[in-house]
């Protein structure tokens, strides 16, 4: 395999001189000013394959801390009575000590925990630091452009989610706690201080810190969608993309469409908050005074939030489809199944999360009615996506899997995928949401179908992608471990809560034994809390792989490790600024000729030869 | 000294890891690295399938283990007329997402292992079948329009509000930071208006005191329902959201600070009908922890929670339910004492200081309380019925 692998790298080579498109880009590069220093080459960055790590590396830090939250709150929900005494030194006084010496964690940063735990994930992680490093990195390569469309935004587009990242995290430390009413931010909770004590200052940095995320989310969706519509390269139509990057292209536009409306209900937030008006605010007794805000109404902002909130987690999960679409392909040596059905299905996905929100606020006190038109459109999201489940199995079908921590994780991937997905069906049921909502086993359902899968799909790409960032592989035997722990454990973790949901213990409870009914899960709580620490454990392991590989792993000797189809193989080991030293490869066909007539993959930049073309009319 | 040696353990495990990591590096050199390629796939492709049962089995298992937490089995019975039809279709979507989960899995995963790279062998290529994809697209929208005809049949019945002539029971659940206040609208049938600038130490509720209506309104701490009787609760929040939910009736709804929501339901077991039946369960025959000399059945009671986080102290919004016969909410409902006439009658704050109501020269008052004794006259006794014009037309005004 390695013999024929050389032949096609300087085959390829020929390709990319004798077919490829001159566009004169590296006369007009003298010295590559973009690149001169050390500053513009590693810190403001506009080449986008530095700006993909950037992103990576910045999502890892806030997924670490996001993670290592959960398990502060994990403890204090399994262990209910131990004593947390030992993270004074951390948390100092969000941690009270007894006279015995019992420490336990105050409420507000229990609730505060679990606030930022979510925006961390959702936003900082699960959008920025997976979108973000996978659109910046494949676009160009896989569409065989010299980078984005406008680089200085796209340097903008990451400093911006930088500042974001400042701000979020010194709210962390402001002396009334981080914002601590849920990810959703819910008026009136989020808009009164005096309800919520993470609700003053911790607050007005949140909004501050997401309304900086939403310009860099923009900043950089403009660039995708400019760049996949304009700088594909001779023969990519749109119909040659490789599916990765048709799920980075409809993630872009979803965000596009979608986070300004995050804005302006932060913005009307802010002016309740700020300025006395009255958009959410109605009726308020609170702290020993009946408050003057007359005729707001709080649904409005679930509106306004949930017509961002719930496109937001298809921009999560989306570009995870697409990594593991093109991963699992590649390594099970087969076209990937029905291509255009996975392409329609992203779009038909794309185009239902537009009118879906209010499935989460079917019990929030909007008209009845109006829930029925909801749940007919949440139910139809379930067929593209089982479409595209069975299209994935499809493609192991037959195929010569190549069995390594990137494919193991897109096949993690697709198996998280169905366990959570089959329990938005009970969900997106009004009737049965009667009994499932704001409990355990939402959490349930949202961890697994976005949180696991979507991480799954991330770990997929970062060690398919590895070599092409870093010119080196991440070692495998300490992939396949973190593979099969995360997958046994994240299982662990998420599966026992779909009982406790369905019990009706209900979510974001600080302790469970107040009520008779739901404190009968101890035992399950503590496993869970175990198996949680077990599984950050891993993932601190997966974080030394990835940082041990880049300085000493495995060198990257062949161009093309993988045997894939597409154009990001055919750059040099490590591309330097314009990707492709002389000519821009041209696209001959589309990227999924894998095993076709006998040969194990034909790239991308090989012309049909004439029986394909005889086949073909 | 524990954190210590957890630290010491975790270490020594890390650095076992990386070594691990190592040697396959190393036998990858000595192997070659396609002979090592397909041993790993035939490893992983083994473990792919084991772990594939091993996570069925768990599944299966562990939902026998919890059979009894779930809807419609064991001793977790909807306790409202409309839970049992949710239970039900519970179990329905449970069934055909059952299936399909595995279905799905086992083939995943067989698939991954059966075919995993082998040296003598070649990668089909297959890159679609329309006829597969289509039966594959149809029968779960099929299924969907299924459970969707039958969800929004059920929905609309459930959420359906009370109709104009029902004979129904009305309360008021009214959430703040942090519990429940519930109000019963008294002998007349009617709840108070109220108004939020109205609310005060003494006035949790915001009831507006002129209005005849709240003069005997109560304020129970329990909330206590006759069976099989339709109660339709109207829910507000005087502060943040907050939501109404009662576990055992399957009955969840928001409470929105200035716009008021209701739930309409019929409870169908009296707490004592549903003791009996935990009775015969292994996991309430255990003493009680906090009353050892009853078992854990003999001490149960339905409860009413908070399920939308409000704040720091969402966690411990906890109310008890009692479901009683009619013949014992009667007696309940004699022993209530108005709010009004308990803690406002008299006060400063009491709109009708110094006069006279007629309930109260039935009980054989005369001199109204709070009243100046020397100024007591005929004409200030007040009569519900002289009032009743002022409040209607109030009500429209609020309206």
């Amino acid at each position: 395999m390695a013999d024929s692998v050389m032949i096609n790298t300087t085959q390829e080579e020929v390709l990319v001189q004798e077919l490829g498109y001159d566009d004169h880009f590296h006369e007009h590069h003298h010295g590559d000013k973009y690149q001169s220093n050390f500053i513009t080459t590693y810190i403001f960055s506009q080449d986008h394959k530095v700006i993909a790590k950037q992103f990576l590396i910045t999502g890892m830090f806030w997924a670490i801390i996001g993670a290592g939250m959960s398990i502060i709150f994990r403890l204090q929900l399994g262990f209910p009575e131990e004593s947390l005494t030992w993270l004074k030194p951390l948390l100092g006084r969000w941690i009270t000590v007894n006279d015995a010496g019992i420490g336990t964690l105050s409420q507000d940063f229990y609730y505060a925990l679990v606030t930022m735990h979510g925006t961390i994930l959702v936003f900082f992680v699960l959008t920025a630091g997976l979108s973000g490093t996978f659109s910046n990195l494949l676009i160009p390569l896989q569409l065989g452009a010299r980078d984005m469309a406008s680089p200085l935004l796209n340097m903008f587009a990451y400093w911006f989610f930088f500042l974001a990242s400042v701000v979020m995290f010194a709210s962390l430390f402001v002396s009334t706690g981080p914002f601590s009413g849920g990810w959703t931010a819910y008026p009136p909770l989020s808009a009164l201080p005096q309800a919520n004590a993470g609700s003053g200052t911790g607050m007005t940095l949140w909004l501050v810190s997401l309304t900086l995320f939403v310009i860099s989310t923009l900043l950089g969706g403009i660039n995708y969608i400019t760049t996949v519509l304009n700088l594909r390269t001779k023969g990519m139509s749109m119909w040659r993309m490789p599916l990765t990057i048709w799920a980075f292209f409809v993630t872009a536009i979803l965000g596009l469409l979608s986070f300004p409306v995050l804005v302006s209900a932060f913005l009307l937030l802010m002016l309740d908050r700020g300025l006395g008006t009255s958009f959410y605010l109605s009726e308020i007794y609170t702290a020993g005074q009946a408050l003057d805000f007359a005729g707001g109404s709080p649904v409005l902002y679930q509106h306004l939030f949930w017509f961002l909130g719930h496109p937001e987690v298809y921009i999560i999960i989306l570009p995870a489809m697409g990594i593991v679409s093109e991963v699992l392909a590649v390594h099970a040596r087969k076209p990937i199944f029905g291509y255009k059905a996975m392409v329609f299905s992203i779009l038909a996905i794309g185009f239902l999360s537009f009118i879906v929100w209010a499935h989460h606020m079917f019990l929030s006190g909007v008209n009845p009615f109006i829930s029925n038109f909801f749940v007919i459109f949440t139910l139809i999201i379930a067929v593209p996506s089982a479409v595209k489940v069975f299209n994935w199995i499809a493609t192991l079908y037959g195929g010569n899997v190549r069995f390594n921590a990137a494919s193991l994780f897109a096949i993690g991937f697709v198996s998280m995928f169905i366990s959570g997905g089959l329990t938005g069906i009970f969900l997106g049921n009004s009737t049965l949401d009667i009994q499932l909502t704001d409990t355990y086993f939402v959490v349930a359902h949202f961890h697994i179908v976005m949180g696991i899968a979507a991480f799954f799909g991330m770990f997929a790409g970062i060690y398919h992608w590895f070599p092409k960032m870093f010119g080196r592989f991440m070692n495998e035997s300490l992939g396949r471990i973190h593979f099969w722990g995360t997958i046994i454990g994240a299982y662990a973790i998420f599966w026992p809560m779909h009982y406790i949901g369905i019990a009706g213990v209900p979510r974001r409870y600080y302790r469970f034994d107040v009520f008779d009914t739901f404190g009968h899960f101890a035992e399950l709580n503590k496993f869970i809390t175990i198996a949680a620490i077990i599984v950050f454990a891993l993932q601190l392991l997966f974080v030394i792989n990835f940082f041990y590989s880049i300085w000493r792993g495995k060198k990257q000797t062949m161009k093309n490790p993988w045997g894939a189809s597409t154009l990001e193989w055919t750059t040099p080991i490590v591309p330097g600024h314009g990707n492709w030293p002389g000519k821009i490869p041209s696209v001959q066909r589309w990227p999924y000729d894998y095993g076709k007539g006998g040969r194990e993959f034909i790239p991308q930049i090989e012309p049909e030869s004439d029986e394909e073309k005889q086949m073909a009319h | 000294m524990t954190v210590l040696l957890i630290t010491i353990c975790v270490l020594l495990i890390g650095i076992i890891l990386v070594q691990i990591g190592r040697v396959t590096e190393l036998a990858e050199k000595i192997q070659g690295e396609e002979e090592m390629q397909i041993a790993t796939n035939k490893r992983q492709g083994i473990i792919s399938v084991a772990f594939m049962i091993v996570f069925l089995v768990g599944c299966v298992v562990s939902a026998f283990v919890y059979k009894n937490w779930m809807l419609g089995y064991g001793p977790h019975q909807a306790a409202s007329a409309h839970g049992g039809r949710m239970d039900t279709m519970f179990n329905i979507t449970l069934f055909f997402t059952g299936v399909v989960f595995v279905i799905t899995q086992i083939i995943l995963f067989y698939f991954a292992y059966k075919y995993r790279g082998r040296k003598d062998r070649k990668a089909t290529f297959i890159s679609h079948n329309n006829t597969l994809e289509v039966v594959w697209t149809a029968i779960p929208a099929v299924v969907m329009a299924f459970l969707v005809i039958n969800g929004l049949d059920a929905w609309n019945e459930i959420m359906a509000d009370v109709g104009p002539n029902e004979e129904i029971i009305e309360v008021e659940a009214m959430g703040y930071q942090f519990a429940w206040l519930l109000r019963y609208p008294g002998a007349d049938g009617q709840l108070g208006t109220r108004n939020y600038k109205l609310t005060s130490g003494s006035n949790p509720v915001g009831q507006d005191w002129t209005d005849l209506k709240n003069i005997d309104d109560f304020h129970p701490d329990e909330l206590v329902l006759p069976v099989n009787k339709k109660v339709r609760v109207r829910i507000i929040s005087r502060d943040v959201l907050h939501d109404f939910d009662l576990p055992h009736f399957r009955v969840k709804m928001d409470a929105v600070p200035g716009m008021p929501t209701y739930f309409v339901f019929t409870p169908i077991k009296t707490t004592a009908d549903y003791r009996e039946e935990l009775s015969k369960y292994k996991e309430y025959q255990a003493p009680d922890p906090d009353d050892p000399t009853k078992q854990l059945w003999q001490t149960f009671e339905y409860e009413l929670a908070c399920a939308e986080l409000c704040g720091n102290g969402h966690f411990s919004m906890r109310r008890i339910v009692r479901i009683v016969s009619e013949v014992e909410y009667q007696a309940w409902l004699s022993q209530q004492k108005s709010y009004y006439v308990s803690n406002i009658r008299g006060k400063d704050e009491d709109p009708f200081k110094g006069k006279l109501f007629d309930f109260e020269k039935a009980q054989g008052l005369t001199v109204a309380p709070g009243a100046d004794t020397t100024a007591v006259s005929k004409q200030d006794t007040i009569q519900s019925t002289d009032l009743e014009a002022d409040t209607l037309r109030k009500d429209s005004i609020e309206q």
